[in-house]
């Protein structure tokens, strides 16, 4: 996942870089199998690997796919991002041990869920759609907002006949 | 060590995102650096949750210790909002492109800076 990561950042042809993104996808994919995250798992090898894959090659249809040489060093980039990541690696000591069943995280509303309330054996759909139901029609409304951006951005291009058509 | 070790992977995946977010001009290459910034993210969410010896959180007779299945619920939701706001991004790009003819940042601003020249000499 390194290596993905490393190439994305220095590769200059957007199609490898592309294409690497989806390699990059289906790796956390299998991660977030270990880490029993399946349902979580199967949307990001669907979604990310997948339709993020999907999108970026049909913008790159409509751009240049190659990537123009640096004009300066990344200096001031790499300094902050070192930086950052120092910071966010001494604040990561004091958050609770990898697996600890004693953490915060398991003892607040967690064994409510998987008191089996809704009667749906899988307990990641009844906490999206019963428990945090409201979430849901949230992020349904996010998606459809971000699909009328979509057209109200790509809708004026057909006044412009020199234009190629096809959607993003 | 060890048990920070996937706070330490995290860190490493954020931080590259970050730096091709702000080190790359390309608008493409910045918003596959987004997306990885967002994995990141997953992972931040998704390893507090699980449990040595723990399963997926599908309830059955066989198993008594499970994950977390709050975390997985909340991150179903980031990818999908990601998903779209990378489809939003690239319809921005596809924009960008047709009025400047490229979607390098430094040719784009050098481009704003000479219709601001142009616009200042032509009022002196």
């Amino acid at each position: 996942m390194a290596v993905a990561v490393w190439a994305i950042a220095f590769t200059r042809n957007l199609f490898s870089v592309v294409v690497l993104s989806g390699v990059y996808s289906f790796l956390m994919a299998t991660v977030l199998v270990a880490l029993d995250a399946v349902d979580v798992a199967m949307t990001e090898a669907a979604v990310g690997a997948g339709v993020s894959t999907v999108l970026l090659l049909a913008a790159l249809r409509l751009c240049k796919s190659e990537e123009a040489k640096p004009a300066h060093k990344p200096w001031l980039p790499l300094a902050v991002s070192v930086s950052t990541s120092v910071l966010l690696v001494y604040g990561a000591w004091g958050l609770p041990d990898f697996g600890d069943p004693e953490a915060p995280i398991h003892k607040n509303v967690v064994p409510r869920y998987l008191n089996n309330e809704v009667d749906v054996p899988n307990v990641v759909t009844a906490v999206l759609a019963s428990f945090r139901a409201y979430d849901t029609l949230g992020e349904t409304v996010v998606v459809f907002t971000a699909g009328a951006g979509i057209i109200a951005l790509l809708r004026r291009r057909k006044k412009n006949p020199d234009n190629k058509g096809g959607g993003a | 060590m060890l048990a920070h070790f996937t706070n330490v992977i995290t860190v490493f995946l954020m931080v590259a995102g970050l730096f091709i977010i702000t080190a790359r001009g390309n608008l493409i290459k910045k918003l596959v650096g987004l997306s990885l910034f967002q994995t990141s993210v997953y992972l931040l969410y998704i390893t507090p949750g699980k449990l040595i010896g723990g399963t997926a959180p599908i309830l059955s007779p066989a198993y008594t210790v499970y994950s977390n299945p709050l975390p997985h619920v909340l991150i179903l939701t980031a990818i999908v909002v990601g998903v779209s706001t990378l489809a939003l991004g690239l319809a921005l790009t596809v924009r960008i492109r047709e009025a400047y003819g490229s979607i390098e940042e430094d040719e784009i601003l050098a481009l704003d800076h000479s219709v601001e020249d142009d616009e200042a000499r032509e009022s002196h």
